[in-house]
Formats: C-alpha cells, structure tokens, sequence
C-alpha cells in the first residue's frame, strides 16, 4: 500500500501534482492576505487603547477556534448565486478556497501578533514615544522588529490553512482537477477506498509542512543571528 | 540666538503630578533656560525622572503647566531623551540612527554622512554594520546618545545616562555631552552622582520627595548650599 503511494510520487503523476500545486496556491496565498490584514490588527490591538478594546480581544481569540465547516457555510452562503456578493461568480473556485482559509487563520494570525506585539511594546513604548513616533509608524516598527517571533503566527496560520478540510470542501467543491486539494483529496479517495493514494497524499502534506516550518525556522535563526537578537 | 519657535524657555508652573492617588511631583515654579547643562540630583524616588518626563512632554501634569517658548502641548519635535536604559532597535547600529533620522524627515541624501559624523561623535565609528543589541552596555548607551542627538534637539533630557557605566564608560559619555552642550544643545540631566554634576552642570536643582528644595549655579550649590538637605545629600548623608 505505502509503495503504492510512493510509486504515484516517483513516477511524477500529473494528477497528483496538480492537487499538490493547488493545495500550496491556496494556502499560502491565504496565509498572505490574512498576514496583510492580521498582523496590523493584532499590532493596533496592542497598541490602541479604545472602548471595547477587551472584548474585541476575547472575540479574535475565541475565533482562533472557529470551526472550518462554518467558515465555509458562511462564505459559501456570501458567494452562492443568491446572496450578496454572487454575482462575482467565484463558488466553486480557488479564489473562492484562498477566501474561506483567510477568514479562518486571520484570527490566529492577528491574536498572536497581538500577544508577541503587546510584549514588545512594553520594552519599546518610551523609546518611540521620546522619537514623536505616531501609531502607524509604531505598528511599523513593532512589526519589523518583532519579525523572527511573528513568523511563529504565519507558520500557525499556514498549518491550520495547510490542514483544513471543511471550509475548502464547501466553497470549492473538490472538483476534479480544479479545486481538489491534498486534504479534500484524501476525504475522498478515503471514502473511495483507493489507499494508497490517499497516504501518498497525507504523506506529501506532511512533508511539505514539515519542510516550510524547516525554512522558517532556519530563515528565522539566520535572521536573528544577522539582527543580534540570539 | 534661537528661532522664534524654540522650545526654550522650559517652564514648569505650579505643576503637580500624580500618579493614582500617590502625589509624585509638585513643584511651584522651575524655568530652564539656555545655557550650561543643568543637573537634577536627588536620592532615588525623588522625583528626577518624572521632571525629565514632564519636560519631554511624555507625561501631562495632573494639574498646572509646562510650557516650551511661552506655548502648551508643544510636540516634542526639538526635544529628545535618553532613557537610563536604552532600548536599541533590532537592526545595526547605522539603521538605529537612521531611524531617528526618519523621525525628523532629515533628507535621505544627507543620512549617511549624518550616521558617520555622529557614529564618530560618540566614537562608535566602524560600528555602523554591528547589531545595535550586541553592542556593550556602554556603547549602547553612546549609540543611544547618537541617536537622540540624531533629532537635532534644542533640548536633550538625559535620564541618568552614566548610572549603570563603569568609571571609563561614564567619561566617554561625560565627554560627549560636554562637547554636544558646546554646539548649543541645551542639556537636562538627572543624576544622583554628584561627581556627574559637579562636572558638567552650570545649574543645579535639588529635588526630594518631588520638591524642588534648591536651584542655584553650580558653583553656589556646592559651595553653599543654602539648604540643610543639599547640605546633608552633598556629604553623603541618606535623604529619606
């Protein structure tokens, strides 16, 4: 069975390289745009103070454990034909998967940066308040230094992407060799009972999560090393 | 000769400050004004670094005034302050300085020869490419002197910038600010080393328990201090 898998590798199987390539668009655009919008958030949420401030905390981190069937029920029911942005005509597509994930690992991205941010921001307040420096460039700031420690959110929001199942079946439909990604494949060819390529799959995914955390983290000591933070 | 929008005179009127219930500085009147560098001195947890605060504009005093040139509220473009403690941005020793350069709009095509000149002011030069946090203590605290004067105050608060240094460490920077108080930056220094004082300062203010108990010249001060508190803190004694 496991040689089964392995052969479909080796042998450089198109179909199979295409649900990998797919899988990696879709998830890494994903950790992308949530990255855009929740390392801002989670810097302003540790820099600003404001009304309410202490609720919106507790809602980014309790949505750190949002379930990825009600993601995809969300914005499956926001891009079907009937409801509000239908008429873009992205159900069913990888766009439509990149948005579902983004939703998903924005709160994960956002609450840890809050937290790596609020850290720094203690050591850092006085310095950059003595330079005149305003909120935006605060965030900036905070954001460049705290680079090597974010990069633990990314590669948090990139693994939940990277293994979610839910949302991307809902939104994309696992269409054959269009929106069928390593984790939707494997539900299927599980429930086919075709194995091996089900393990070849699971055993891919693995590998390729384990090789980006493997960059990171040697990205991250090459860094810290450079930048005298180790 | 100032421009007309200079910061000085630093001006404090009946100013109190509190933090929680706690009364930290209160101070009927104190006028910094152009010239020799003025020392604060005091026992710890007089007051030194809240005064250095207010006047910064880092802190809003709970009642009273402090105003810069005759104006409130004033941004603290032509001010800059050196903590006891630095914290150096996690990047070079040139980029550190560069960052307060941007912090003032300074022209890009003139930063480079700027980082040089004041790398080689606080005689950091062939530091620029270093991790700014892998420097010592003591070169820290001089990239921190650079950094500030990066800014092109008038006014330069200085929050015991010789406290945690060893003696030769202590006199790099001490030369340093004799040279920067030279080109006309005025300097406010808190210290309770009177040696520092002694050394450097034109004026002196006495501050315990966040009142100011004396402010005379130097010379008077330590000559004949005109309190028995400047007296007793002069010989050594614990002010409590």
């Amino acid at each position: 069975m496991f040689s089964s898998a392995f052969e479909l590798l080796i042998t450089g199987d198109p179909g199979l390289y295409r649900i990998i390539g797919l899988s990696l668009y879709v998830s890494l655009t994903a950790t992308l745009i949530a990255a855009l919008v929740g390392l801002p958030l989670g810097a302003l949420l540790a820099l600003k103070e404001f009304p309410g401030r202490g609720a919106v905390i507790v809602i980014v981190n309790a949505l750190m454990g949002m379930p990825p069937v009600v993601v995809g029920l969300a914005v499956f029911l926001l891009l079907s034909r009937s409801g509000p942005l239908g008429s873009f005509g992205i159900l069913f597509t990888p766009r439509a998967m990149i948005i579902a994930q983004a939703i998903l690992i924005t709160p994960i991205i956002a609450a840890l940066a809050r937290q790596t941010i609020a850290d720094l921001w203690v050591q850092y307040r006085d310095e950059l308040a003595g330079m005149n420096i305003g909120t935006a460039g605060s965030v900036a700031t905070l954001l460049w230094d705290g680079r090597f420690s974010l990069l633990t959110a990314l590669l948090a929001g990139f693994g939940r992407a990277s293994a979610e199942v839910g949302a991307v079946i809902i939104v994309g439909g696992n269409i054959d060799g269009f929106t069928r990604t390593m984790t939707t494949a494997i539900a299927l060819e599980t429930s086919k009972g075709d194995l091996p390529l089900a393990i070849g799959l699971g055993a891919v995914l693995l590998i390729i999560v384990i090789a980006i955390n493997a960059i990171a983290w040697t990205v991250r000591r090459t860094g810290e090393r450079l930048a005298g933070a180790a | 000769m100032r421009a007309p929008d200079s910061d000085l005179p630093l001006r404090f009127e009946r100013v109190r400050f509190e933090a929680g219930n706690r009364l930290i500085l209160d101070i009927e009147s104190l006028s910094i004004t152009n010239g020799a560098p003025t020392a604060v001195v005091g026992p710890n947890g007089a007051g030194k670094t809240t005064l250095l605060r207010l006047g910064m504009g880092l802190f809003e005093p709970t009642v009273g005034r402090v105003t810069w040139g005759g104006r409130e509220k004033v941004p603290p473009t032509r001010r800059a302050i050196l903590f006891q403690r630095p914290v150096m941005l996690m990047r070079s020793a040139a980029n550190n300085i560069d960052y307060a350069l941007a912090s003032v709009n300074a022209p890009s095509r003139d930063r480079r020869r700027k980082i040089a000149e004041l790398l080689a002011l606080v005689g950091l030069s062939g530091f620029e490419d270093r991790p700014a946090r892998r420097l010592s203590g003591g070169e820290q605290q001089r990239l921190a002197l650079a950094r500030s004067l990066a800014r092109d105050p008038e006014i330069l608060f200085l929050d015991e910038p010789t406290a945690s240094l060893d003696p030769a460490a202590a006199k790099s920077v001490e030369d340093v600010l004799r040279a920067v108080a030279e080109r006309g930056v005025k300097i406010l220094i808190s210290t309770h080393d009177l040696g520092t004082a002694r050394r450097l300062a034109g004026d002196v203010v006495l501050i315990h328990r966040g009142k100011i108990l004396e402010h005379s010249v130097s010379e008077v001060f330590f000559k004949e201090p005109r309190t028995e508190e400047a007296r007793r803190f002069q010989a050594s004694d614990l002010l409590i």
